[in-house]
């Protein structure tokens, strides 16, 4: 949660620099940004911008429309954000070696399905913004409901087979690691997988950008042709529940995937990790994970600035036709390759 | 707690299918069915089928029912008309069934040893050997659904594999009739 308010102040600054404003550098709280020129230097960051957004989405009024479905208006916000937050507990963010020298992942359930676990419920968010769109009961929700649900459905596709490559090459006979999240890692251990599944990687990107609802791809949304998409009626802490949403998912995109596709915790493609063994290593771990994040969220927000938005055929075509064609040719395409390999 | 929570997912479930079935609006039908599908994954966990559990809500609550209210919302069906009431016949066929279905629950706990031993189905061998662990012949890892799925039940899998297939081109055929227009406009495309 802390770290989605603090994404929100990395976009508004990184947006106005990309445009050459400055962002947001007023606010000050009382006693650190009295400190003499530390106070001055955190205010100009715009550090404790953050909380005064907070306060404000608490303390605004809350305004309920008259003629929405009550009890979807209220539930779907909730629905919008649960998922996001449940996803966070399969995630390994770091590695603890104990004294036998055996590997632990730092993880608060550490799944042998993680993987899958990770879609199935981020495939329920979905839900919060349909009927956020639908209890709206007016026409512009609506119709970003419609078009989230139908491109959450396509892209969900090429998502799901392009990962397939990565975990037939990590589960390689005689692991027993299965889809677990904290097996991919430990099988980049060398080599990250970005470099020789670029293929894969690209799609799921792609395909990630599409599920989070960012801008190339923010159909639901829209605000030139849709107002505001699903949330246009929400107002005060019902659309700062969705805000936080959003950005929730993007930190949880970005995590999956620097853990699948650039090595986790894991120091620099061929190099081994400095970490050293115990609880120092696992804090040094855990902050390098926390360091590919950090950098994977603000390719996010760099790529929300730079590029415009599809058109709703060209999102449908990219998914139907180019993205689940070149995913499903590459599932083949490995496939073949293993076998060889097996074979020879 | 295991039993706890057993009755409390075991009664969600029921409820939010009666519920859905009752209910006269389409949206109110179809979160109840969400709702069901995941009160019915929560059995699956506490039978430690973690893969069939995660492979209930991604399918069902989270791909079918997206496409379920998709539908419901796009044909703008949660304003219908006032149900008629059950003809005369129906009514006797409920109660008819539901005599039976109680005759027979009532019989089975009077005299279990009645029923047949159900035989021990053999399961393809497990690849991580025999898991004397967990005390049954087989493991809940997703690794040994896809074992017996490649070994044992080969043809199975593959028969149904085919009727998929074959279904989804019906689908195709059925939905996509080709007119004057479509094939004017595909060849322009």
């Amino acid at each position: 949660m802390g770290m989605c308010a603090y994404a929100v102040l990395a976009e508004r600054k990184i947006c106005s620099y990309i445009q050459g404003r400055v962002g947001p550098n007023r606010t000050r709280l009382p006693l650190i940004g009295d400190v003499p020129i530390l106070g001055d230097f955190l205010t100009g960051l715009g550090l404790f911008q953050p909380a005064a957004d907070g306060l404000k989405f608490l303390f605004k009024e809350e305004i309920t429309p008259g003629h929405v479905k009550l009890g979807y208006y209220y539930l779907a916000p909730i629905i919008a954000l649960t998922p996001a937050l449940t996803t966070m507990v399969v995630l390994p963010f770091g590695r603890y070696i104990d004294d036998a020298g055996v590997v632990h992942p730092l993880a608060l359930a550490n799944l042998d399905v993680g993987f899958l676990f990770i879609l199935a419920i981020s495939s329920l968010g979905v839900y919060g913004i349909v009927l956020a769109g639908w209890a709206s009961n007016s026409k512009y929700p609506f119709l970003g409901a419609i078009r989230s649900s139908a491109q959450m459905i396509s892209y969900e596709l090429a998502l799901g087979v392009s990962i397939l490559p990565v975990f037939m090459w990590a589960a390689a006979p005689g692991s027993d690691y299965g889809m677990s999240l904290f097996g991919v890692v430990q099988s980049q251990e060398t080599l990250w997988l970005i470099i020789w599944q670029p293929l894969s990687a690209l799609i799921f990107l792609v395909a990630i950008f599409a599920e989070t609802n960012r801008l190339p791809f923010d159909m639901a949304e829209s605000e030139t042709d849709l107002v505001g998409g699903f949330h246009t009626e929400y107002g005060a802490f019902k659309f700062g529940i969705f805000f936080v949403a959003e950005y929730a998912h993007i930190i949880m995109g970005s995590a999956i995937f620097v853990l699948l596709f650039v090595g986790g915790w894991h120091f620099l493609p061929g190099l081994p990790d400095p970490w050293p063994a115990g609880i120092t290593g696992a804090i040094l771990s855990a902050l390098w994970f926390l360091a590919k994040v950090g950098v994977m969220v603000f390719f996010f927000i760099w790529i929300r600035w730079t590029l415009p938005r599809f058109r709703y055929d060209q999102v449908m075509t990219l998914g139907w036709k180019i993205l689940l064609p070149l995913a499903v040719g590459n599932l083949v395409f490995n496939t073949l390759l293993i076998a060889l390999i097996d074979v020879l | 707690m295991a039993d706890l929570l057993f009755y409390l997912f075991a009664a969600i479930t029921l409820i939010s299918a009666l519920a859905m079935v009752l209910l006269p609006n389409a949206v109110n039908g179809a979160m109840c069915m969400i709702v069901s599908f995941l009160g019915t994954a929560a059995l699956f966990v506490l039978l430690d089928a973690y893969f069939l559990a995660i492979l209930q809500v991604l399918v069902y609550a989270g791909a079918v029912m997206v496409l379920f209210l998709f539908i419901i919302m796009l044909l703008n069906v949660d304003e219908e008309a006032p149900r008629a009431k059950p003809a005369k016949l129906s009514i006797f066929a409920a109660l008819s069934g539901f005599t039976i279905l109680s005759v027979l629950v009532v019989s089975l706990f009077n005299n279990p040893s009645a029923l047949p031993e159900p035989p021990v189905i053999e399961v393809a061998e497990n690849p991580l050997g025999p898991s004397a662990a967990n005390g049954i012949p087989f493991t809940t890892s997703a690794k040994s659904f896809g074992y017996s799925l490649f070994t044992k039940y080969m043809l199975p899998f593959q028969v149904t594999g085919f009727l998929l297939l074959a279904a989804m081109v019906g689908v195709i055929v059925v939905s996509k009739r080709m007119t004057e227009t479509t094939v004017k406009t595909e060849q322009s495309d």
